[in-house]
């Protein structure tokens, strides 16, 4: 058989195939001569082949069949066979394959081999691919060669046991004598292996940290930083003028390690690292990388203030600079210590936002982040300028993250409602595709609570959509609000702007655009039906077009819509008389924050005759998913009646007619119904079960209270807790009537302090039988994370003998169990 | 930590590489085969510094020849950087010139 071809012959070859298919050809036909070479146990060609093979390797195709071969190599005497047996064992082995443990016993004799170079090479594959058997039986060896005087052995031994320790934490304090000498050597190598393996035992175990803060390893290594910094210039150590750039920075590294949360070992180095920071030459791309590592360091430590200035100036310098990647590692650490440093990162605030306008990719992105770090109540203006710029003009993976970020921002800095609804304006029409679906609920519920400013919004919002509407959430918010603001659009009364002159036809026509369109989402259309309904009491000519369109809709194939158009039809046909109350106006909402709120809110919620999870507010402000399981159970709907809120004074009894709609659940009259916090507890329709427990695993039985009786008026607590859900604390509350005359028109409001969340769910009825006869339940759902006191206040209004009643009481008697 | 170093040309074709974590060998070529297509997408002005997936690229060009490294967020990046250029102007002493075909011939000499 003729000899195999060498290895270059074989690069040569390969190089020459044009395509893939080539390519792969060849190496197969080599695979198969090294093969048939291999069972023929041809010694003196079996390293050219493993090294042609490892090489094949690494183009990436299979190469498993030439791990027996490399073992043999290792066995070998030839300095040659062993060295291409060792590298084939590093990239063919590893403690996956069983073979390699046939390697151990080579390896140990190879560790006490007579040349170092055969020493150097067991080393240093037992360090790549040792698993934690290997290293458990070799690590006596390691150790020992981690004494030797040898430097060239030397430095191998430590990275070697930097690989044990990994494999077999236990073994760390077998290395533990061998480091006191370490740090003794002049060689560089010596010095940077050492440094890596004290580097590895401090991260792993805080002993060995400990330890090494105690026998003063700091003062040794800052001795050995300033030889480095101070030394003349050294011919093997120079990297652009500067002396080991490397071995400088891993001894920051470790510095920095050894100072974290620990002020002796930060003081002693804060000399050395102002010197590092002060010296170090800047023009060279070797100075800036020490410069980064001796920032990191000094963040990370504690030191003293000045300190602190002096590496934020200097990251300040980089942002200057010419070079993009020493701008990027600015950026990167400026985020990282703008929570602890905030107001001497906020002087850099112009170069950062400068930096928004860089081609790189990964600066634009770090330089996002940062400017939202450092908006605040002064600069929000400005910041907000540049930032709906940057929306404008970035790539559209950042247009999503760009948007939240600057919602948020502007929830908490806004200088003025205006300027708020004009940025989420800019925001919507600009990058509307890109916003997060919870920003939709959140700027509906903002314009509704900004009153004065609702006849402008919506003239905005309706010039938005005019000419485009592809952009989903932005035409979601403008139907809602054409629905609800319809006739201040059309009644052209606008102070902020010029009012423009819009028709109730032209409103409809969009509106109906937007339904027809190809590009509405489903949700989309269906928040437009529900606009063009409510248009039907605020608008006065076009109700017949109205009706037109929600029959038309009444087969639509869309369910969705289907089941909305014909619930409309119904409210058009049977139903007409509640329209108006139905339709009515909505109320400010509260919106739903961690500070609980102080006074009850009374909200008119819409009654829309079917729950879906798509509808707007209020079920938006409540987890919808609450009241689909109980749509299951009842197959009723959401309840929450019309009522208005206190200012005005309607009856209440358009909600009752409207209740009678809803079949099983007696409820008239006047419920009260906070906004819910974020419980995720079954609501509203079991109210009508007073006695169904709410929870499967209520805590063991609280005592009940009576919390009022007056005039013959009793209001009973009874409580439940779930044992999973401590905090929530479940009233049911029972009012009573032992006077001779029935009760009627029974409001129950309640009031609890700021760090408490109520909800109130509806009651039973609004109308307590005289004698005892008869009770009403309320259920009250109060919200305690911080387990508080309880305490509440209570306001009661009823009609009795004919005339109003009112009484405001506070209850005081909770029973512990009920809180704690 | 170091998690790989390639030494890849503009067509993609892998001319040296070293992992120091385990990666099954067909996921390899599709590393390589994506961290190449990620460093050509890059422009003169663009930083040396790309994140791909949970970790960083360092990477820079010689002539038709990209050395890319792979690091964990532990490094300095800008001192890997350096290392790249070391690594290279030793080969360059070594070897005595440094030419694309010359690397992969002299490092797989016996």
């Amino acid at each position: 058989m003729p000899a195999p071809i060498r290895l270059r012959e074989l690069i040569r070859t390969i190089r020459t195939a044009r395509t893939q298919a080539e390519e792969r050809e060849m190496i197969q036909k080599e695979c198969a001569a090294i093969r048939s070479s291999f069972r023929e146990e041809d010694n003196t060609y079996r390293c050219r082949n493993v090294a042609k093979l490892l090489y094949m390797h690494m183009l990436g195709y299979p190469a498993h069949f030439g791990q027996l071969e490399c073992l043999k190599l290792i066995a070998s005497q030839k300095f040659t066979d062993k060295r291409i047996g060792y590298l084939g064992a590093m990239l063919l082995l590893d403690e996956r394959q069983d073979v390699h443990l046939l390697m151990t016993n080579c390896i140990k004799n190879d560790l006490n081999h007579s040349t170092q170079y055969v020493q150097g090479l067991a080393l240093c594959t037992l360090g790549c691919m040792g698993s934690s058997e290997m290293c458990r039986d070799l690590a006596g060896e390691v150790e020992k060669l981690l004494k030797t005087s040898n430097s060239y052995l030397r430095k191998k031994a430590a990275l070697c046991a930097v690989h044990v320790i990994r494999k077999v934490p236990e073994l760390m304090e077998m290395f533990l004598p061998a480091t006191k000498n370490l740090l003794n050597e002049k060689n560089h190598g010596v010095l940077h292996t050492s440094v890596v393996l004290l580097t590895e035992m401090c991260e792993r175990s805080p002993d060995m940290l400990a330890h090494f803060r105690k026998v003063s390893l700091v003062p040794q290594l800052v001795r050995i930083l300033k030889n480095l910094i101070m030394s003349g210039y050294s011919p093997e150590h120079d990297v652009s003028g500067i002396s080991d750039p490397f071995l400088q920075v891993r001894i920051l590294r470790l510095l920095r390690i050894l100072g974290r949360n620990d002020d002796d070992s930060s003081e002693a180095m804060n000399d050395i690292l102002a010197q590092v920071a002060t010296n170090t030459e800047t023009s060279k791309n070797v100075g800036n990388a020490i410069l980064y590592e001796t920032v990191l360091t000094i963040m990370d430590i504690k030191s003293e203030s000045g300190l602190r200035v002096l590496a934020i100036n200097i990251l300040g310098r980089f942002l200057l600079n010419n070079d993009k990647n020493i701008r990027y590692v600015a950026l990167t650490s400026l985020l990282k210590t703008v929570q602890t440093d905030h107001n001497a990162v906020q002087r850099h605030r112009s170069t950062i936002v400068d930096c928004l306008k860089d081609l790189d990719v990964s600066i634009k992105r770090r330089a996002m982040e940062l400017s939202f770090a450092l908006v605040n109540g002064n600069n929000v203006r400005g910041m907000m300028k540049e930032l709906l710029y940057f929306l404008d003009s970035c790539e559209p993976e950042f247009k999503a993250d760009c948007a939240s970020g600057i919602f948020l921002a502007a929830e908490k800095y806004a200088p003025s409602k205006r300027w708020h609804i004009d940025t989420i304006m800019r925001v919507l029409t600009t990058a509307g595709s890109y916003v997060r679906d919870d920003a939709v609920p959140n700027l509906i519920q903002l314009i509704t609570n900004s009153v004065e400013m609702h006849a402008y919004t919506v003239q905005r919002l309706y010039k938005a959509i005019l000419g485009d509407y592809s952009q989903q959430p932005l035409v979601q918010v403008a139907s809602w609000c054409i629905g609800e603001y319809g006739d201040l659009l059309v009644s052209g009364q606008c102070e902020e702007e010029e009012p423009i002159q819009v028709t109730e036809d032209e409103v409809l026509d969009i509106l109906e655009s937007v339904l027809i369109s190809n590009m509405s989402a489903s949700v989309t259309r269906g928040y437009a039906l529900t606009a063009i309904m409510k248009l039907s009491t605020r608008f006065t000519c076009t109700v017949n077009r109205i009706k037109k369109v929600v029959s038309i809709y009444g087969s639509s194939i869309d369910v969705e819509l289907q089941q909305r158009a014909v619930e409309y039809n119904a409210l058009f046909k049977k139903y007409d008389h509640m329209r108006p109350a139905l339709l009515e106006r909505m109320p400010v909402m509260e919106k739903v924050t961690t500070n609980g709120p102080t006074e009850i809110v009374q909200t008119n919620g819409e009654t829309e005759p079917a729950v879906l999870e798509t509808k707007p507010p209020p079920s938006g402000l409540q987890p919808a998913s609450e009241a689909n399981d109980l749509l299951d159970l009842l197959g009723g709907s959401d309840i929450t009646p019309v009522i208005p809120t206190a200012p005005t004074s309607k009856p209440a009894f358009a909600g009752g007619e409207l209740l009678d709609l809803l079949g099983d659940l007696n409820l008239t009259g006047s419920p009260v119904s906070a906004p819910a916090p974020q419980i995720a507890q079954p609501p509203f329709l079991l109210d009508g079960l007073p006695s169904q427990p709410l929870f499967n695993d209520i805590a063991a039985g609280i005592p009940s209270i009576t919390a009022y009786n007056k005039n013959g008026l009793k209001i009973d607590f009874t409580f439940e807790r779930s044992n999973t859900n401590p905090s929530v604390t479940v009233i049911t509350i029972q009012a009573s009537n032992s006077t001779e005359l029935d009760m009627t028109d029974f409001v129950f409001q309640a009031a609890v302090p700021k760090t408490f969340q109520l909800q109130l769910l509806s009651p039973s009825s609004s109308v307590i039988p005289a004698f005892n006869s008869g009770t009403i339940t309320q259920v009250i759902k109060v919200l305690n994370p911080q387990k508080q006191q309880l305490r509440m206040r209570i306001k009661l209004t009823y009609n009795h003998k004919g005339s109003a009643m009112q009484d405001l009481a506070e209850v005081n008697n909770f029973p512990p169990q009920s809180w704690q | 930590m170091i998690k790989f170093f390639l030494m890849v040309n503009k067509q993609g074709q892998t001319r040296l590489s070293r992992y120091y974590e385990h990666v099954e060998i067909n996921k390899r070529t599709m590393l390589e085969a994506e961290v190449i297509k990620n460093c050509l997408s890059r422009s003169k002005d663009q930083c040396s510094f790309i994140e791909y997936k949970d970790f960083k690229l360092v990477y820079r060009q010689y002539a038709a020849l990209f050395v890319v490294v792979g690091i964990n967020e532990t490094e300095n990046e800008m001192a890997v950087y350096e290392l790249i250029h070391n690594f290279v102007e030793v080969l360059d002493k070594y070897f005595s010139r440094v030419v694309r075909h010359s690397i992969y011939y002299e490092i797989f000499l016996p």
